[in-house]
């Protein structure tokens, strides 16, 4: 079983307590009615579905209830970076550095 | 190639089978093919097959990064049913399940199609409602699936506790008799026999790393471990690993890879009669030829590529067993595994062409694809062979996701297998 570190609780906890919401830095369009299936097939469907370095959203469900993101490894499976909602994207650059 | 029957059987017993030389070819490819099929699973190989057997098209190149079979064809728990709810899927699991029927005769190499019958249990009244659905939707489509009370259920497999107080109680059970198991590795192995056979080339450890295209767009062929090979049409059939290959070709899909873990128990007696799932408890359980009870249960949540997954998942799986089935809870478990599942938005797969020319792709089996091999290769080859879908196939394209025309067995099963 995974540990995971929530950054509000500030702890690592089993991965029991969590639930994995999916690729994060999805935004949802606020003019839904207005954007093109081909967008929307983009935004609701398509996925990244990296082989090495997935960002990602996990809830902390069974603890403070709060969503955060983490940079994983999907091939080691190894949490690299845990990050709260709302705080901007790793760069690239970053990404390429917590992969070595 | 040496055909299997009582005379060749009965000359290798006299000389102590030593003449039955090797199953396939090993060959070095050649620098370019007519088709080209990237992972050598059992809808890969089988896919070489039809096109050679059915379509006449014979060089053709199956590229495999590890050995052929080791996929998730090698790694599942067999499941072999068509009970599905639309009827899309119908026809598309039923088509294949047909071939399953005659699959073992066809290819001179026994599958061990085994139609012992697969039960699905209810346990609460959104099950039955949800069973008797699918059991009428079925018989509209000339499926069959028949309702069981939890007496009947019991006597099909008496290993079911049915008693009322139990903590996942049994309100009934829905089973499609033709339903049941095969040999997963003789279902590579065999196709992969007739095809080396028809003369395509399987070729193991070649890794595609790239997917070459003309400045005009349509496929060239693709790069691997062992140089460029050519190839005017690429089949991707690649399970888990499908998103990272069409990316290769810029293609971007709608898939999730998610491990997918199962086990086996000490070999025992026979006990266990038919193939038993249970949705709302996420398990199921069969007794292979050997005596081991075959075990698995469902996802895990989070995207992964290391064939791995979490001891919580086989744990509640055993829980959930040990309670449908409490003559069990002594027995040992011999091994776990995983695979890696290719997952999509509705559960159901993708198989036909895609926005590049000459690229075609059949993926998104996610935790039930080998109950499709036969059929899922027969209509892709004919995909490939005539660059247009066959009518089984023409729903399961990618533009759906798209266009809002989903094939919703994610909302119809919860769970697919
Ligand atoms: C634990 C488990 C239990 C399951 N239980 C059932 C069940 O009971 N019933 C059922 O119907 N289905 C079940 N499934 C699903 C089923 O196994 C799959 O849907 C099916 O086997 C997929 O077959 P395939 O030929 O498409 O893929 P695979 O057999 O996975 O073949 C794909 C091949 O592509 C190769 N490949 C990948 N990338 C590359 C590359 N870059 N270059 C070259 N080759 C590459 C891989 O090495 C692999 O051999 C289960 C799966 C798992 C993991
Ligand atoms: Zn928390």
């Amino acid at each position: 079983m995974l540990l995971i570190h929530c950054p509000y609780c500030k702890d690592d906890r089993p991965e029991l307590e969590f639930s994995n919401a999916g690729e994060a830095h999805i935004v949802r369009p606020t003019n839904m009615s207005d954007i093109s299936d081909t967008e929307f097939e983009a935004m609701f469907f398509m996925r990244d579905n990296p082989k090495g370095i997935a960002l990602e959203r996990w809830r902390h469900a069974h603890g403070c209830g709060r969503f955060f993101n983490v940079a994983r490894n999907t091939v080691s499976d190894k949490f690299l970076k845990v990050y709260k909602a709302g705080e901007p994207r790793p760069s690239d650059a970053e990404i390429e550095e917590l992969l070595k | 190639m040496k055909k299997f029957n009582v005379f060749s059987l009965a000359r290798e017993t006299m000389r102590g089978h030593t003449g039955w030389g090797k199953q396939w070819r090993n060959p070095e490819p050649k620098k370019q093919y007519d088709v080209i099929i990237v992972g050598a699973g059992g809808h890969g190989l089988g896919t070489a097959y039809y096109l050679a057997r059915e379509h006449g098209i014979k060089n053709i190149a199956v590229l495999e990064k590890g050995w052929l079979g080791g996929g998730n064809t090698g790694r599942n728990t067999t499941i072999i049913r068509s009970n599905y709810l639309y009827d899309e899927s119908a026809g598309l699991f039923d088509h294949s399940l047909k071939l399953w029927e005659t699959l073992s005769q066809e290819l001179n190499y026994n599958v061990m199609f085994s139609q012992r019958g697969v039960m699905m249990l209810a346990h609460n009244v959104h099950d039955v409602q949800s069973a008797q659905r699918h059991i009428n939707a079925n018989r509209l489509n000339g499926v069959d699936n028949e309702w069981l009370t939890p007496q009947q259920a019991k006597e099909y497999c008496p290993p079911l506790n049915i008693s009322k107080d139990s903590r996942y109680p049994v309100m009934g059970a829905a089973l499609q008799r033709r339903g049941g198991v095969a040999r997963h590795d003789a279902v590579a192995w065999g196709y992969a026999r007739q095809a080396s056979d028809m003369g395509v080339d399987i070729i193991q450890n070649c890794e595609v790393t790239g997917i070459n295209r003309a400045p005009s767009g349509e496929v060239t062929g693709v790069e691997t471990t062992k140089g460029t090979i050519g190839a005017k049409q690429v089949g991707v059939v690649a399970s888990g690993h499908t998103s990272i290959l069409m990316e290769m070709a810029g293609v971007r899909m709608p898939l999730e890879s998610f491990p997918l873990q199962a086990l086996v128990s000490e070999p025992v007696k026979p006990i266990f009669p038919c193939v038993t799932m249970s949705n709302a408890v996420h398990a199921y359980i069969s007794q292979s030829d050997k005596g081991e009870l075959v075990i698995g249960g469902g996802t895990d949540s989070y995207v992964s590529y290391s064939q791995t997954g979490s001891m919580h998942m086989l744990q509640e799986v055993l829980d959930s067993i040990i309670e449908l089935y409490p003559i069990f809870n002594r027995l040992k478990m011999l091994r776990t595994w995983g695979g890696v599942v290719d997952v999509t938005p509705d559960r159901s797969p993708i198989l036909g062409k895609t926005p590049v020319k000459g690229l075609y792709v059949n993926c998104g089996w996610g935790t039930g694809g080998f109950k499709a091999t036969p059929g899922s290769a027969n209509v892709f080859a004919h995909t490939i062979a005539k660059d247009e879908p066959h009518k089984i196939n023409a729903g399961f394209n990618l533009d759906r996701f798209r266009t809002g025309r989903l094939i919703d067995e994610a909302a119809a099963a919860a769970v697919a297998h």
